[in-house]
């Protein structure tokens, strides 16, 4: 994980334990191809990490083009390296291409660059509405409830399923006691799945105050992780302004809701390594 | 995989569960998926007693009429219009209670597209209209 904190970069003091940077993830699936989902601040450390080592192909899955999730884009290394092919996939506005959209951040006075002039093979995708494949790895993509354009996604390798919904707000305007699985946004993507990542943004005082912001208190991110019937929960998608220590208040305020098996949910922080099993 | 509504059926939905006007929710097969509380106060049935029900079962439970009181065919329903055609219509007609009395009311029905153009179903908002 090479970040895991939501909305804005939030480096400093308070939160070394659980770091600033925004989200993005390096997914290594059994046939040892890179996955990145998500290119958030996160994405310059891990393109730093890869350095010479990078694979000749890279695919970046994006849930939505919020700064947050696509600010690290141009400083990824690869997208920099002639000899990479990066494919990236993400969803289309109405009216618009994946790609048209994405030009928009590369472009001035927003970025120095423009998308055409990056010198890698770059190959962007809508992401299609069904099943595809990259390499071992069977992936799919639904539209979930958050602010535009945006998508959570379902990551199979074998048996074994990782869900990664970063921006979500499935409580919005529902009940998620009282209504049916089917009816609760997300539900597909994550159900039965070995690790699911998932906002978890604000406090349960907190979120009254931030209704239709696209995200999710605890309760409601415990309440969809027992639904989906997932195995572990991975709290994700940190607010900038929770320090290290409230972040540690509210995962223990999420074991008390999430009842038994409290070791089944953790905090998601940067440098942390998770086996999808 | 498990089965899942649309992200937009999901949205209709909760829209219509917090309007004091009446909406009627159908997917894209015209299965009737939702009706909200004020939609049963006109029609004079709970969603629970009729959804979620296919379209001919649905449609032929409301007893509806021209305002002139001739039965409407399936085809003619602003919401199967809405569903074939794809575009929003309006029409006035009239719905049979239970009870047998009939109620003059207004519809428009819309087609409903997520954002990539998928076709998701469709759904009416009617009123009753006075007199």
């Amino acid at each position: 994980m090479w970040g895991c904190r939501g909305s804005l970069a939030a480096p400093g003091p308070e939160t070394v334990r659980y770091g600033g940077n925004t989200s993005c993830l390096e997914v290594r699936p059994s046939d040892g191809r890179l996955i990145v989902i998500d290119a958030g601040t996160g994405a310059r450390n891990l393109g730093i990490a890869l350095g010479k080592n990078r694979p000749d192909r890279i695919d970046i899955l994006l849930t939505h083009l919020h700064l947050d999730h696509i600010e690290g884009l141009g400083f990824f290394g690869p997208v920099w390296d002639e000899g990479c092919e990066v494919h990236i996939w993400g969803p289309p506005s109405p009216l618009r291409t994946l790609r048209e959209d994405i030009a928009k951040y590369f472009s001035p006075p927003l970025f120095p660059v423009h998308l055409d002039d990056l010198p890698s093979h770059l190959v962007i995708h809508d992401v299609p509405g069904g099943e595809w494949e990259i390499g071992a790895t069977k992936i799919r993509a639904q539209p979930v409830n958050h602010p535009g354009p945006t998508v959570g996604y379902r990551l199979q390798d074998g048996d074994n399923v990782l869900t990664y919904i970063s921006d979500h707000e499935p409580a919005l305007g529902v009940d998620l006691r009282s209504v049916t699985p089917d009816w609760v946004s997300g539900y597909a993507l994550a159900y039965g799945a070995d690790v699911l990542l998932h906002d978890s943004q604000y406090t349960e005082e907190e979120y009254p105050g931030r209704v239709g912001w696209g995200h999710s208190s605890i309760a409601h991110t415990v309440s969809f992780a027992l639904i989906t019937k997932v195995k572990r929960l991975v709290m994700f998608h940190h607010d900038p302004l929770h320090s290290d220590a409230q972040l540690e208040a509210m995962l223990v305020r999420a074991k008390e809701l999430w009842g038994e098996e409290p070791d089944d949910i953790v905090l998601s922080y940067e440098g942390m390594e998770i086996e999808v099993s | 995989m498990q089965q899942q509504k649309s992200l937009v059926l999901i949205l209709a939905r909760d829209l219509a569960d917090k309007l004091a006007s009446a909406m009627f929710v159908v997917d894209a097969d015209g299965t009737l998926v939702y009706f909200n509380e004020p939609a049963e106060r006109i029609l004079g049935r709970s969603f629970a007693d009729v959804g979620p029900a296919a379209m001919q079962e649905w449609a032929s439970a409301f007893g509806p009429l021209t305002v002139e009181g001739r039965p409407l065919t399936l085809d003619e329903l602003p919401l199967t219009v809405a569903l074939r055609e794809r575009q929003p219509v309006h029409k006035q007609l009239a719905v049979t209670t239970p009870s047998g009395e009939v109620r003059q009311i207004a519809a428009t029905a819309f087609p409903l597209f997520a954002r990539t153009d998928e076709f998701e179903g469709a759904a009416a908002v009617f009123w009753e209209l006075e007199g």
